[in-house]
């Protein structure tokens, strides 16, 4: 019998839960070491405009569904990639890692996407308040997502990059429109076949590969867009986004300075810093009118 | 039916005497100078501008614009004092002056009462009751988070910023300027504030307060100027933080200003707010929530209801109470206890709101507008509102930021929520009616940050406030508002 042919993936992009080519029909060769490993897709503008329609539409979905439910979605997506766990590290070894370094990233993402999960129901608790205003009123404040945001991912590391940015912020209801590093490409595209496994509504996470400089242009200037959140220490680079994020203010969060790893990397400030505060006032009757007066 | 109703007739029973404030015991300057490291010192540029009284157009005072080189010295006195006093202070001994500063605007309050009323033009009864008790109460609320912020921030050792720069806008003066300098110094920052060209007074007796609190010099700054001294003191290459309330669209000015400086920021913009009533509202106390919600401090409210929501049900009987309750509203002197609707803040304001009232004119909406009359001299706009307004009319998109009402009608729960949330703003919504259900189902659906449900303008310092979207970011007053002025670093 002769050797089996693989059978080779195609990488195609991720939106509204559908796996589609770029509708501009470019690609860029992904090559490690000299060695062709695949074919991935150039996003385009207007591929980035659908990913920002599939995102809002989401939100009305997504962010009512209950705290609890979310939690066990994030879960899910844990669960899921704990069963293929072999094909991520492949697929990062293949891009150019070294194995135990590809084995320490996966099992480190997995753990992260527990450790959010569990926040879902908690963010409220620790950090709403009931405040004791003077007048006859109750009032509260509770923390609400935001609605659509931009991540823009690091190259390196490419699956615990997207974990530690993504789960924070859809956690609390919001939807993603995410863009995946250009150099390690394939583990962005593989996560999206976990999220269309784990109850994710579609929509929810959306994700784009292509060339980063063309594609964010167009993200911090999007007027549905709610924030940003990037990984980039360049000052140039963060100027010019919160340039553009200033169109809408949206609100734009730089993680750079947390690390990938370790304690201060996995907090909850990073889920509140994309939420909005709302607080809501009602009156109290107060038929005595026994008010303290003084 | 309908046709048959007509409006309330008064017939002038409502006229009541004048009640005016006294303005005897009030020492006003002919000149201010600005207020920079605990002095209060001639301005670099040797100009100075009028600021007149809005309701009669007479000048109270003349006031220093502060250049280019007048905000670098209040920047360095504020970075002196962050260095050598405020940022070595225990928290207990910080909270102790802001405490002293609270119980000192207690003790002046009449007189700041009676300066915003004539600097400013709102009624008497407001400024009296609202915004000098309030700027008070803010003082002391965050007084006592000075030596208790590691209480709000679990897991955090909540750090100083250092200089943080404040500008305020024209409406609440004196309580804009509380709500900026009590959580900057509670979390051991220093504070340049510019407060609006039109409306430098009460911070200036502010300074002058401050003083007598004997509060370290350079902790507190104020400079004043027109946005030309804003700007500067927002290209200030020293500056940490700055905290802005005004328009949204300098708010995006200052923000592509501050891009790629790693300078933290505090956005209070614009509204165009939806108050919504519904058919089951107690209709009689909804109505005088909308009159509140709109006509309060002549609709100079960023988080005025300006956008109402009728159920089509009640329109009619809503309007004609509406209307009724407009007529028995009392414009005139800000200085007479019994007046309702002061002066409009200044001439431009006044031009900017009536060329709003000629667009919803040309744009086919119907005006209907408190017949009364108007000073002779001075800004006035009667209170105003329009029906027939479609969601598509410039009156019912932009901030007016005048006494001017649109009203607009739904059908069904669902038709509000989209209306209501179809805006770039998000600062603030009211919702009215009985059915408890019905309030959470809106107010955790509209987009906003402050929701008031059958009540509206209602303020407190434990309070948040802030808004969603394009009315800006952060939050002040409450636990919340302590956020924006603090480095969370990591517990080791």
């Amino acid at each position: 019998m002769s050797n089996r042919i693989n059978v080779s993936k195609t990488y195609k992009i991720f939106i509204g839960g559908k796996f589609l080519r770029t509708e501009s029909g470019r690609y860029y060769k992904l090559e490690v070491k000299n060695k062709f490993i695949a074919n991935i897709c150039l996003s385009s503008k207007k591929d980035l405009r659908n990913a920002v329609v599939a995102s809002r539409n989401a939100f009305d979905v997504w962010s009512r569904f209950s705290a609890y439910k979310r939690s066990q979605i994030l879960y899910r997506i844990a669960e899921m990639m704990e069963g293929r766990k072999a094909q991520f590290i492949e697929e990062i070894i293949l891009q150019g890692i070294n194995p135990s370094t590809a084995k320490k990233e996966i099992n480190t993402s997995i753990d992260r996407i527990i450790y959010y999960a569990g926040w879902a129901d908690k963010i409220n608790q620790v950090f709403g308040s009931i405040n004791p205003i003077a007048s006859s009123h109750f009032n509260f404040s509770l923390f609400e997502p935001m609605g659509v945001v931009g991540i823009v991912l690091p190259e390196t590391p490419s699956i615990l990059g997207l974990v530690s940015m993504l789960c924070p912020v859809i956690l609390s209801g919001n939807t993603a429109v995410l863009i995946s590093s250009e150099s390690i490409p394939l583990s962005a595209v593989t996560f999206a076949e976990v999220l269309l496994n784990s109850d994710v509504p579609n929509g929810c996470v959306n994700i784009l590969t292509g060339k980063k400089i063309e594609l964010i242009p167009h993200l911090t200037k999007h007027m549905d867009v709610n924030a940003i959140f990037l990984n980039n220490d360049d000052k140039e680079f963060q100027k010019n986004i919160e340039l553009d994020a200033a169109s809408n203010l949206k609100r734009v969060i730089l993680s750079s300075g947390i690390g990938w790893t370790g304690n201060v990397s996995e907090n909850p400030y990073i889920v509140t810093n994309f939420m909005e505060t709302k607080t809501t006032w009602h009156p109290i009757e107060n038929i005595s009118d026994s008010e303290n007066m003084y | 039916m309908s046709s048959k109703i007509t409006p309330l007739e008064f017939n002038g029973c409502w006229d009541l005497s004048p009640a005016l404030e006294s303005t005897k015991h009030i020492k006003l300057k002919k000149q201010y100078e600005l207020f920079i490291n605990g002095k209060f010192v001639k301005p670099k540029s040797e100009n100075y501008f009028a600021s007149i009284n809005p309701s009669n157009e007479e000048k109270l005072s003349m006031i220093a614009e502060a250049s280019d080189n007048d905000v670098k010295d209040a920047v360095s006195s504020a970075r002196g004092a962050y260095n050598k006093y405020w940022s070595k202070m225990p928290p207990k001994e910080r909270g102790k002056y802001i405490f002293r500063i609270a119980r000192l605007v207690q003790e002046k309050a009449k007189e700041f009462a009676v300066l915003e009323t004539m600097d400013g033009g709102k009624p008497i009864r407001e400024s009296r009751d609202i915004d000098v008790p309030l700027a008070a109460a803010h003082f002391f609320y965050y007084a006592g988070w000075a030596d208790k912020l590691q209480y709000a921030f679990p897991n955090r050792n909540p750090m100083s910023i250092g200089v943080a720069g404040q500008i305020i806008p024209w409406n609440f003066p004196l309580m804009m300027a509380a709500w900026k300098i009590a959580p900057a110094l509670a979390t051991g920052n220093t504070v340049v504030l510019k407060p609006s060209e039109t409306t430098s007074i009460t911070a200036l007796k502010l300074a002058e307060l401050i003083q007598e609190a004997d509060l370290p010099p350079g902790v507190v700054n104020i400079i004043t100027g027109d946005g030309g001294t804003g700007e500067n003191l927002v290209n200030h290459n020293d500056i940490d933080k700055i905290a802005f309330t005004g328009s949204t669209k300098v708010g995006k000015l200052i923000m592509k200003a501050i891009a790629g400086k790693n300078i933290k920021s505090t956005m209070e913009l614009g509204g165009k707010a939806a108050n919504i009533i519904f058919e089951d509202a107690p209709l009689d106390q909804a109505v005088e929530g909308i009159i509140n919600g709109i006509f309060f401090n002549q609709g100079h409210v960023c988080c005025a209801g300006s956008r109402l929501f009728v159920q089509e049900s009640v329109f009619e009987v809503v309007t004609r109470k509406l209307k009724d309750r407009i007529q028995s509203l009392i414009l005139g002197n800000p200085l007479d206890k019994n007046t309702d609707i002061g002066a409009i803040n200044s001439k431009e304001q006044l031009n900017t709101i009536n060329n709003y009232l000629n667009i919803g004119k040309k744009e086919g909406a119907e005006i209907f507008q408190l017949d009364c009359n108007i000073p002779a001299k001075g800004f006035w706009c009667p209170p105003t509102l329009f029906t027939n307004v479609s969601q598509s009319h410039l009156i019912a998109k932009e901030e007016i930021f005048g006494p001017v009402l649109a009203i607009q009608t739904f059908r069904t729960i669902k038709e509000v929520i989209s209306k209501a949330n179809n805006t770039p703003y998000g600062l603030s919504a009211g919702v009215w009616t009985e059915k408890g259900s019905k309030i959470f189902n809106l107010t955790s659906k509209i987009n906003a940050g402050v929701i008031w449900a059958n009540t509206y303008n209602k303020f407190d310092p434990t309070s948040p406030f802030g808004g969603y979207k394009e009315s800006g970011h952060g939050r002040e007053g409450g636990l919340q508002g302590l956020l924006p002025y603090l480095n969370l670093q990591h517990v080791k």
